[in-house]
């Protein structure tokens, strides 16, 4: 116990060198002038502007907290949606020859089609409202969730499923008893990646004339040449990006617990 | 016919294209008998065993249970595969009671025949543990305790200790006979272990190679608990092994 102690101390120690390397090759290429602080802010001035933009919303319109609820209520909204509807369309063509015949060669053609092609056909139909930015952000994320669903069905182990025939279980409880907790792994993947995939569609959706959100805000940088804002930005979607995964890890092992146990 | 036959097969037979696996097999197996099914390797003893518990359909012949088709839907079956069954999503507890829930067996029976199980088989220490937090052999403890819990009017094990070594195989088929005695189910073990079916069985089925039929039915008279050393002991197994024999 205490040799796992002191292992978790000296990881966590190591994860910092390697943050604060990472952070001072950075901050001294532009101190030096390796690097214009016109192309790339160091990541003092990038603190600077993250603890300015908290309260302050010049110079593009709102506060870093009203941008990031934006982004968090699109981004999100989108997901649950994807994952509860995605997720059993997995299970179900996974399960069912009837259902993975109708709808496979649909999905076929639309999996391999980039979230960023929809948005021309989106703005002409949807146009380019918050229903627009939901369904490229739907798209992104809807993929994982059936691919994986689907494949989790389908690695399902014959043995096992052969354990609950010779008890008598029905297909429906072959399906529910046994296909969809051994695809749980699978599931849990696909649900990871479309949150990934939710957080980098957002700055391809917000670009569908944004008044606000980090998109809008990481655009608006680039317009007016202001790297640092680029980067208060981008860092905001990595870190609720991660601590996204990490709240999904917790749910994980809510629901699939027996993946977590040692 | 007795009264006392559990499960009867006649003319048994099952073709994969044209390649005749099982001919013509028939036999019956007493309620609450202990048959080991011994053979050569590859005569068909694994589709033997999947046609018995309906997983593959015969080309013709019939299997009754009770004078009646047999029906994983209306007799109580189990199986222990050769290869790890137990599921991982649940604990050791819930895997034994997969199959009396299946059966939907009342829940005090439910609790009772866990306990039955539980007890002897020595695992309340991980009635809450994951099956991936057991050793192998405790796994498959797990699962002869999941099929022995629904009391089975057929209960077919095919090479459950394959993967064993010798210790642990020895201690499991103690484990078998016990719950065997103890719950009154009829078995059909498969095994390429002459040793163990001599030390398990009240009759040894033994097939010939391919297309397999059924060589002899041979009964196993020794008291129990046997002893793999005595003259009669090794009398029996080095007859059965002659009759295997096909070099």
């Amino acid at each position: 116990m205490e040799n796992k102690k002191k292992n978790k101390m000296k990881y966590l120690c190591m994860s910092l060198v390697g943050l604060l390397i990472f952070f001072g090759i950075w901050e001294l290429s532009v101190r030096l002038g390796w690097v214009s602080d016109r192309t790339l802010s160091p990541p003092s001035t990038v603190i600077g502007t993250f603890i300015f933009k908290l309260t302050n919303a010049n110079p593009d319109g709102s506060t870093l907290p009203q941008h990031f609820m934006q982004s968090l209520k699109l981004a999100l909204s989108s997901f649950v949606v994807a994952v509860v509807i995605g997720v059993p369309l997995g299970w179900v063509m996974g399960y069912y020859k009837v259902a993975s015949f109708l709808l496979n060669p649909i999905f076929e053609i639309i999996r391999p089609i980039p979230p960023i092609a929809w948005i021309p056909i989106i703005i002409l139909t949807m146009g380019i409202g918050m229903p627009a930015k939901m369904f490229i952000i739907f798209v992104a994320a809807f993929v994982p969730c059936v691919i994986n669903s689907y494949l989790g069905i389908r690695l399902t182990d014959p043995v096992r499923i052969n354990v609950a025939k010779t008890f008598g279980a029905s297909e429906w409880e072959i399906f529910t008893t046994v296909c969809i907790p051994s695809s749980m792994n699978m599931v849990f993947t696909g649900i990871r990646l479309s949150l990934n995939n939710s957080w980098t569609t957002l700055v391809a959706a917000e670009m569908l004339a944004s008044t606000r959100g980090l998109g809008y805000m990481i655009q608006l940088g680039r317009t007016l040449i202001r790297p640092d804002i680029i980067i208060v930005g981008m860092f905001t979607i990595g870190i609720t990006g991660a601590l996204l995964n990490n709240i999904l890890a917790m749910f994980e092992k809510k629901v699939a617990p027996w993946r977590y146990r040692e | 016919m007795s009264e006392d036959v559990k499960v009867k097969v006649r003319g048994l037979t099952k073709k994969f294209g044209d390649l005749l696996v099982l001919d013509n097999i028939s036999f019956d197996v007493k309620k609450g008998d202990f048959v080991c099914i011994v053979g050569p390797t590859g005569c068909g003893k694994t589709t033997f065993l999947n046609l018995l518990v309906k997983l593959l359909e015969p080309t013709e012949g019939q299997i009754l249970i009770d004078n009646e088709p047999a029906d994983p839907k209306k007799h109580n079956m189990a199986f222990v595969f050769q290869e790890p069954s137990a599921y991982q999503w649940l604990t050791v507890e819930e895997n034994i009671q997969y199959g009396l829930k299946i059966k939907k067996y009342p829940k005090d029976v439910i609790e009772e025949r866990t306990k039955e199980i539980m007890e002897t088989l020595g695992l309340e220490a991980v009635r809450k543990s994951y099956p991936h937090e057991l050793s192998a052999s405790l796994e498959q403890r797990v699962v002869i305790g999941r099929a022995f819990a629904l009391h089975p009017d057929l209960l077919l094990m095919d090479e459950p200790y394959a993967q064993m070594d010798i210790k642990v195989r020895y201690y499991l088929e103690d484990q078998v006979i016990k719950l065997w005695q103890k719950t009154g189910s009829t078995v059909l073990f498969i095994t390429h272990n002459i040793e163990e079916a001599v030390y398990l069985s009240e009759k040894c089925l033994i097939l010939s190679n391919k297309p397999t039929t059924i060589k002899e039915e041979k009964k196993i008279e020794l008291p129990r608990p046997r002893n793999i050393a005595s003259s009669e002991f090794i009398e029996l197994r080095e007859y059965v092994t002659s009759q295997i024999k096909w070099w």
